[in-house]
C-alpha cells in the first residue's frame, strides 16, 4: 500500500516525479550507459543530492543513482510510525562489538533525498576549532579545511534551505542572520530554555530546515510532529524537494532503485563506471568519475566490495582505513514527568537547543562536546526507549506511558573519537543481490563514557532545578553516523584529500559523512553540504585549470 | 487504573483536516487484519498471544488491539529493522526458536505449555528470559535476554503502540496533516486534542472528549 514507488523505477523515459505536486512530473534529461558522463555519483542524500545539484549547475553531465524509491511527500506519505519505516535502509547488517549499534531508523535512509527525508532537520555549524581538534584542543585528528572557508558554505547551504533560526546565535564567530524567523517554541523546548536559565548557560532556538514562512510550494510548518517520519507536507526542506530537484533542472539525471554493486577500475588504476542493478538486471553506467555518497556503512561497502586483483584491498584503500574510524555520535537522554501538561507531540522535535558544552573546555574530564537539544518522541519511540532502556513491561509499563504528555526530555548529540577498531568490513552473508552485507564492529572508549556520564548529570541536574519528577536517563543511544574515509593531508594516514577525491585513484571521488575525520557534538547534515559545495567549487576550479 | 483521557478517541478525527488520504488507508488497513495467523504455527500463536497478554495486559472494556496478528504480520512480510546483532538469528528464526524455547521452559518447570500455564508463573519465565536465566539447546545460542530486548518486547510494544487504541490511552492526538497545531506553550489544547481527566472532574473531561475532532 502506498509503496508503488518501491516496486518500479519513476525517474525514466525523460521525466522524474516532481515531489512538489501531488501526481506531478518534471522533464529529466536521460543519458545513455555508453555515454561516458562526467560524473557518475552513488547516493543523493545530503552529500550526493548536493553535489549533484552543484556539478550540473556548473555544466558537468551528472547521473546520480539511488537505491531507494523517489517519493511524492503530498499524496504517500502518512502521519504514522509504522507505516513510514519505508523511508528507512532496512536491508540486513550485522553489528558486534562492546556496544553493538542499532541500525536502520535515525541513522540510516533509503530514498531519494537519502536521510534528509526524515531527519530532524537540526542545522548547526561546526565549532571552528573543531576543524583543528588535534592542534588546538589535544585530541582526535586535524580537518585540511579552513574554519573560515567553510563558514562560507555554511552560509550557502543556510540561504540555500532558508534555515530558520535566532536573530542572534549565542556561540562560536558571528554569522550571518538566519534567513527565515525561529520557529515558534513547544513547551517541551521551555523545559530546556528554563533549565539553562536557572543553570546559568545560554540557550537559543534550533536553527531548523523546516520553513516558518511560505516558501515557492513550501507551505509554513504546522507543527504536525511527525518530522522524523517524513514531512507530509513539504514544509522540510530536505534534499528530496531542494537540491534534486535543482539537479534536475540543471540537467542531471537521477535513477532511482538504483543499487550500486561494484566500480569498475582499467588497467591503468582509474574508474571507469558503476556497475548497478535496476530493473532486474545488472547495468553498467560509463562514467569519467565516479563519486561515492553513500554515507558511513554503505561507501565504505561499496569502496571495499568493488576490490579486483589490482586493488585487492578495496579501492581507495592504500592507507587501510576505508571502514575504519567509524563514529556514531551519543544520543543519550534524560527524561522526567512535570506537573504541566508538556504534549511533546506537537512541533518539530528539537526547537530548542544549546551548545554551552561544545564550545566550553572548562569544568570537563573528557575531550570533545556535546549539544542537547529538546525532545518529542511519538509512542513507538518512546515505548522503545522506556522498554528498552527500564526494562519495563506489563502494568509497570502502562503507568509509565499514560505519563505520556507530561514527559519532558533533553537528548545529546554527542561527539566521540576516532578509533580504528570501529569500523565497516564485510560479513560472508550476502544480500539480495548478492553483495556482501556490512558488518558494524563498534565499542565506546573511556573518554565517550565519560562525556555520557557528564551529560547525563547536567541534563538531570537542568530537569530538577525546573521540577521534572521521577527523572531516568537513557544510555545506550546513538545516532549519526561518521568517518570510514576521511579526508586529509597525508595518504597514509587518509582516504581522501580536502576535495575529497582519493589520494590512490584521481577519478574516485567520496562526498558524505564518510569523510569527517572527527565528528564534533553537533548534528552533521549542514556540515556535509557544505563540503559538498565547496567540493564542487573546487571541481570546478581544477576542470577551469585542467587538473581534473 | 482510570482513565486518564475517557472518551477519547482519535478515530474520531479520521474525517477532519488532521487526516489526509494515506494516513486513512494505512490506518483502516491496521485496523481491520484478521486476528489469526498467516505465518506462525498454530502451537507458536497460542504462545505468543499469552506473551502479548502479559507483555500488555489489555483493559476488559473495549476491543482488544490484535497484537499478536500485528507481530505476525511484519514476520509474514519479514519487515526487518535494519540490523542484527551478530549473536542473533535474522528475525525470523528468531521468533520461532524464542518461541519455541519459552514453551518448552515452561513444559519442563511445569509440565505444561506455557499458555496454560497461570499468568503468575509465565510472568517469572519472561522475567527470567530477560534476565538470561534461561538458556538450553532449544536456543541453540541466541542469548535470551537478548531476544527478549530485541525481540520479543520490542516487536509487541511497536506492534501495539501502532493501533489507536493505545495511542487514546495515553492522550496522544495522533495523525496530524494537514491541520498540524497550533497552541504549543504549556498546559494548552488545540481543540482536537484529547483532554485530561483531573481528579474529580472525569465526568466533565469525558464529555469535552466527546466533542474532540
Amino acid at each position: 500500500m502506498l509503496d508503488e514507488a518501491l516496486h518500479s523505477p519513476r525517474g525514466k523515459d525523460g521525466r522524474a516525479p516532481d515531489p512538489l505536486r501531488v501526481g506531478g512530473w518534471m522533464p529529466m534529461r536521460q543519458y545513455g550507459e555508453n555515454d561516458e558522463v562526467d560524473f557518475a555519483i552513488v547516493g543523493t542524500g545530503a552529500g550526493g543530492g548536493t553535489l549533484a545539484c552543484k556539478l550540473a549547475e556548473a555544466g558537468f553531465s551528472v547521473v546520480g543513482f539511488d537505491a531507494g524509491a523517489w517519493w511524492r511527500p503530498l499524496e504517500e506519505f502518512a502521519s504514522d510510525e509504522t507505516h513510514q519505516e519505508k523511508l528507512f535502509w532496512t536491508d540486513e547488517r550485522i553489528c558486534d562489538g562492546d556496544n553493538p549499534l542499532k541500525l536502520g531508523s535515525n541513522n540510516s535512509g533509503k530514498a531519494i533525498g537519502g536521510s534528509t527525508v526524515h531527519f530532524a532537520m537540526v542545522s548547526l555549524r561546526f565549532r571552528p576549532e573543531w576543524l583543528k581538534s588535534r592542534s588546538l584542543l589535544g585530541y582526535g585528528a586535524d580537518w585540511p579545511l579552513d574554519w573560515r572557508e567553510m563558514w562560507r558554505y555554511y552560509t550557502e547551504v543556510e540561504q540555500a534551505l532558508k534555515i530558520a533560526g535566532p536573530v542572534n546565535y549565542p556561540w562560536g564567530p558571528p554569522r550571518p542572520r538566519y534567513p527565515y524567523r525561529a520557529h515558534e517554541l513547544n513547551a517541551a523546548a521551555l523545559v530546556l530554555a528554563k533549565g539553562c536559565e536557572a543553570m546559568g548557560i545560554p540557550w537559543s532556538e534550533t536553527p531548523l530546515a523546516t520553513v516558518s514562512a511560505p516558501r515557492g510550494r513550501s507551505p509554513p510548518c504546522v507543527y504536525r510532529g511527525f518530522c522524523v517520519s517524513g514531512c507530509s507536507t513539504n514544509a522540510k526542506q530536505s534534499a528530496l524537494i531542494t537540491w534534486i530537484p535543482r539537479a534536475v533542472k540543471a540537467g542531471a539525471e537521477i535513477r532511482d532503485l538504483a543499487m550500486a554493486g561494484r566500480i569498475e577500475t582499467n588497467d591503468a588504476g582509474y574508474v571507469t563506471g558503476v556497475h548497478y542493478y535496476r530493473e532486474g538486471q545488472w547495468r553498467f553506467q560509463r562514467a569519467r568519475n565516479v563519486v561515492v555518497a553513500g554515507y558511513a556503512i554503505e561507501t565504505p561497502r561499496l569502496l571495499l566490495s568493488s576490490a579486483n586483483s589490482q586493488f585487492p584491498d578495496g579501492l581507495a584503500n592504500s592507507s587501510g582505513l576505508v571502514g575504519k574510524n567509524l563514529m556514531a555520535q551519543t544520543n543519550q537522554a534524560a527524561w522526567g514527568v512535570m506537573e504541566d501538561e508538556i504534549r511533546w507531540y506537537k512541533g518539530p522535535p528539537s526547537l530548542a537547543v544549546t551548545e554551552h558544552w561544545n564550545y566550553t573546555d572548562t569544568g570537563k574530564d573528557f575531550f570533545g562536546g556535546y549539544a542537547y537539544m529538546s525532545q518529542g518522541p511519538l509512542p513507538r519511540a518512546w515505548v522503545s526507549s522506556l522498554a528498552g532502556n527500564r526494562g519495563l513491561w506489563g502494568d509497570a509499563l502502562l503507568r509509565a506511558m499514560e505519563k505520556y504528555n507530561h514527559q519532558a526530555g533533553l537528548k545529546i548529540v554527542g561527539e566521540v573519537l576516532p578509533q580504528e577498531r570501529n569500523r565497516v568490513a564485510l560479513a560472508d552473508e550476502k544480500d539480495r543481490y548478492g553483495l556482501p552485507i556490512a558488518r558494524v564492529t563498534y565499542s565506546l572508549c573511556d573518554n565517550d563514557k565519560a562525556l555520557v556520564k557528564h551529560a547525563l548529570n547536567f541534563m538531570s541536574q537542568s530537569l530538577s532545578v525546573v521540577g521534572a519528577r521521577d527523572i531516568w536517563t537513557e544510555s545506550d543511544d546513538t545516532c549519526h553516523l561518521n568517518g570510514t574515509a576521511r579526508m586529509g593531508d597525508d595518504p597514509r594516514t587518509s582516504v581522501v584529500n580536502a576535495d575529497c577525491r582519493s589520494w590512490d585513484i584521481p577519478n574516485l571521488w567520496v562526498c558524505d559523512g564518510s569523510v569527517f575525520p572527527t565528528v564534533g557534538g553537533v548534528n552533521p547534515s549542514l556540515t556535509i553540504q557544505a563540503i559538498a559545495c565547496r567540493t564542487a567549487d573546487r571541481i570546478r576550479a581544477m576542470a577551469a585549470q585542467g587538473s581534473l | 487504573m482510570p482513565e486518564r483521557y475517557p472518551g477519547y478517541d482519535v478515530l474520531a478525527k479520521r474525517a477532519t483536516p488532521s487526516w489526509n488520504e494515506p494516513t486513512r488507508r494505512v490506518i483502516d488497513a491496521r485496523l481491520s487484519i484478521p486476528n489469526e495467523p498467516r505465518f506462525f504455527t498454530m502451537q507458536e500463536w497460542e504462545t505468543l498471544t499469552a506473551i502479548c497478554d502479559r507483555i500488555v495486559p489489555q483493559p476488559k472494556d473495549r476491543a482488544p488491539v490484535p497484537i499478536a496478528a500485528l507481530v505476525d504480520r511484519k514476520m509474514t512480510n519479514d519487515e526487518r529493522d535494519g540490523y542484527r546483532q551478530a549473536s542473533m538469528p535474522k528475525m525470523q528464526q528468531a521468533w520461532q526458536r524464542g518461541l519455541a524455547a519459552l514453551d518448552a521452559a515452561a513444559r519442563a518447570s511445569h509440565g505444561a505449555p506455557f499458555h496454560a500455564i497461570a499468568a503468575v508463573k509465565q510472568d517469572v519465565l519472561l522475567k527470567a528470559m530477560q534476565n538470561g536465566e534461561l538458556s538450553g539447546p532449544e536456543w541453540n545460542g541466541m542469548p535470551a535476554h537478548t531476544f527478549f530486548s530485541e525481540r520479543l518486547a520490542h516487536d509487541i510494544l511497536a506492534a501495539y503502540y501502532s493501533h489507536s487504541s493505545s495511542w487514546n490511552e495515553i492522550g496522544f492526538g495522533g495523525p496530524a496533516s494537514p491541520r498540524g497545531y497550533v497552541r504549543m506553550n504549556f498546559n494548552r489544547r488545540d481543540s482536537w486534542e484529547a483532554v485530561e481527566a483531573k481528579p474529580g472532574h472525569e465526568a466533565a473531561a469525558r464529555k469535552a472528549n466527546e466533542r474532540v475532532g
